[in-house]
């Protein structure tokens, strides 16, 4: 589903990315962990297609194309999905309204018709039911005074409505205590398909034990230096990173 | 000749056509002096520092309509709020327009300034009412002595308006160029309720240049609901000055919506003589190219626990300019007074300008005043954010400018205009989203 050959990026001048390679299939969940500076936060605005980091080298291939030129708004049509690690306040603005015009713009882009409003609801309730969102936090303005906790469901409730085929999950642990943390986890698990890919991108070991990845990679210095499968999560966990620094240097 | 000079000679023979030996026209006379002696506004002027009326007043001007002119409605039927039954003052280059108006006698006066000003039976009210709140400044002096034609709109005590009226007024373009000096008189009875919008429109890209002036009396604990729409052609210049006497408990709220013409300049003055009035202002500003918008407010608190509210939104795009001049006086007896102002703005290109001064004059020692002013860019993180659920660029840019007034907005009362507007503003934003937050 998605391929990353030899990628490299870099901001301002700054190469952050340095030769990275990923291959994800369908049916999959990646977790990529790693020290913090990495590069693990760029990786998942790059994929997502943020204008400021530039793709110096390599390639980016989603379901057999090329995407590194498109604009964030056409990688979402084509089905690729964010959960920012720090969601953005978007006052005057409310979850249900931006998840309608999310929705039927990318419907448009689809060349579908708009969802009509009967089934828009129906798939709000629904979704919002999996997240165990109250009713009353659909109206408020996207972000504005919502909790960490909050602003993460809410990022995954999103997920949920916008069906993505690849889901990138930027830090989606961060600032959930471990209710919330059980209701996300269970969430993206109920979402997840043959049909899909999720990358999981977190620090701590902690919301593997939740979402349980197929390959667990680690990313040191814009490359990725290792790759296992859960265990390898669990051995960073205990031992830190510093043994695999130290793999690298010696 | 030069447009001052003309006016002045022009007086002379209009004079003679109307209200001769009545009182109106001992302010006329009054007032066309005013206007010779202090003339047009310059910059040198603080509070004209920022706007410049020269290019505006360099145009050979018919200060007079020569013919009436038609039009039919289907042409401009978008400019109307057709959807909502409301009363209707049309005018066409500065004459009444009987069919496309309509009008009523029935419980409220909802009818033309000329009526008033030459009838009989209207006099008590002219007498109380007109001319007594406005400036004597160059431009509405200016005004009053031409002042002939406009909306007269009278709301007895206890009785609230059955429907909206709208004002509007437009410019046919038959002349090269033409002014026109709206003149309205709004008076609102104790425990009244009145709804009220008002647009200027022109019809060809023909020069306009309207210098338009408003009273309103808010008697005690009457209702004002006061919308202004301005979203004219590159071609037409406004000067939209109104003046709002509030009593006891009373609450008036001017929503002004600028969203295109050439130079536009309002002021909005509310003088409150009372205990316990609201007044709200509130704007939003959407403009591009070289327009510019002046938003002049005064607010004069004279009594004890009286509020008011003032809430401006800019967004500025190409060349565009702002202005935005608050000042709030807060007398020695009006304490308790709570005076809110705020002006935020989003500047779109480099080349935008806003200036926004707030200018508080307070005398009481117990009031709670606060003013705030913000000029900044649109967050490129929620534009990455809005994207990245498949929102495209300019949906996403428009969305964000929408949310950033959307207080504002969402603050009209009438449905149906709130839905225009939302229209106006998507339009104006060249997208098409449902903007019903």
């Amino acid at each position: 589903m998605l391929e990353i050959n030899d990628l490299h990026a870099s901001v301002e001048g700054k190469e952050i990315l340095k030769g990275l390679n990923l291959n994800v299939k369908a049916g999959e969940i990646h977790a990529i962990m790693g020290p913090n500076g990495a590069g693990k936060s760029t990786l998942a605005s790059i994929i997502a297609g943020k204008e400021e980091y530039e793709v110096t080298k390599g390639n980016i291939v989603l379901e057999k194309e090329d995407i590194e030129e498109l604009a964030a708004e056409e990688r979402a049509h084509k089905g690729i999905f964010l959960s920012f690690q720090y969601p953005v306040e978007i006052p005057g603005v409310t979850v249900t309204n931006f998840m309608k015009t999310a929705i039927n713009e990318t419907r448009k882009a689809q060349g579908l018709e708009e969802m009509p409003a009967k089934d828009m609801l129906k798939k709000i309730r629904e979704k919002s039911e999996l997240l165990e969102i109250d009713r009353k936090f659909l109206s408020r303005s996207l972000n504005e005074g919502f909790s960490g906790g909050e602003k993460k469901r809410n990022e995954i409730f999103q997920m949920a409505m916008m069906e993505p085929k690849l889901a990138i999950l930027d830090e989606t642990d961060s600032g959930l205590d471990i209710d919330a943390l059980r209701i996300v986890a269970n969430g993206v698990n109920k979402l997840k398909s043959e049909q899909n890919a999720i990358v999981v991108i977190t620090h701590y070991q902690r919301l593997l034990d939740y979402i349980i990845p197929d390959f667990v990679h680690v990313l040191y210095d814009g490359k990725i230096v290792k790759s296992g499968t859960k265990e390898l999560a669990l051995e960073l966990e205990e031992k830190g990173y510093d043994w695999i620094k130290e793999e690298i240097n010696a | 000749m030069e447009l001052k000079d003309k006016l002045v000679s022009s007086f002379l023979a209009f004079e003679n056509t109307v209200d001769v030996d009545t009182a109106v026209h001992d302010i006329r006379s009054q007032a066309i002096k005013t206007f010779e002696e202090k003339g047009f506004p310059t910059k040198k002027e603080e509070a004209w520092k920022y706007t410049s009326l020269n290019t505006v007043l360099k145009h050979d001007y018919s200060i007079f309509p020569k013919e009436e002119n038609a039009i039919e409605f289907k042409d401009i039927k978008r400019y109307f709020l057709y959807d909502l039954d409301t009363y209707k003052i049309v005018f066409i280059d500065g004459q009444y327009s009987s069919h496309l108006s309509e009008t009523t006698h029935d419980k409220i006066d909802v009818c033309l300034m000329s009526s008033a000003l030459t009838h009989e039976k209207y006099k008590p009210i002219i007498d109380t009412y007109f001319n007594k709140i406005t400036p004597q400044d160059g431009l509405s002096s200016l005004n009053t002595a031409f002042s002939r034609e406009g909306a007269y709109i009278y709301i007895p005590k206890n009785t609230i308006a059955d429907k909206p009226i709208q004002i509007i007024h437009f410019a046919t373009g038959k002349e090269s160029a033409q002014m026109l000096q709206p003149r309205n008189l709004i008076v609102v009875g104790e425990n009244s309720n009145v709804q009220i919008i008002e647009r200027h429109q022109s019809l060809s890209k023909n020069p306009v240049l309207t210098n338009s002036v408003s009273e309103i009396f808010a008697d005690k604990s009457a209702f004002v609901d006061y919308y202004k729409i301005q979203n004219d052609d590159q071609s037409a210049s406004l000067i939209d000055s109104t003046y709002i006497e509030q009593h006891a408990k009373s609450v008036a709220s001017v929503h002004t919506f600028a969203f295109g013409g050439n130079i536009t300049r309002n002021n909005l003055n509310f003088y409150q003589k009372g205990e316990g009035i609201d007044s709200i202002l509130n704007g939003v500003t959407i403009i591009e190219g070289k327009q510019h918008v002046d938003h002049n407010t005064l607010v004069h608190h004279t009594e004890p626990n009286c509020e008011s509210h003032q809430d401006y939104k800019g967004i500025f795009d190409e060349r565009a300019t702002g202005v935005f001049n608050g000042k709030i006086i807060v007398n020695k007896e009006a304490q308790k007074t709570n005076a809110f102002q705020s002006n935020n703005n989003i500047l779109l290109s480099d080349k935008a300008t806003i200036n926004s001064k707030p200018q508080l004059e307070i005398f009481a020692d117990d009031v709670k005043c606060s003013h705030g002013c913000t000029i900044g860019q649109l967050d490129d993180n929620a534009l990455f954010y809005m994207k990245s659920r498949g929102i495209g660029e300019k949906e996403a840019r428009a969305l964000l400018m929408y949310a950033f007034a959307n207080n504002v907005l969402s603050s009209v009362k009438i449905p149906q205009l709130k839905s225009r507007i939302n229209k106006l503003i998507a339009k104006k934003l060249g997208v098409d989203i449902g903007f019903d937050l």
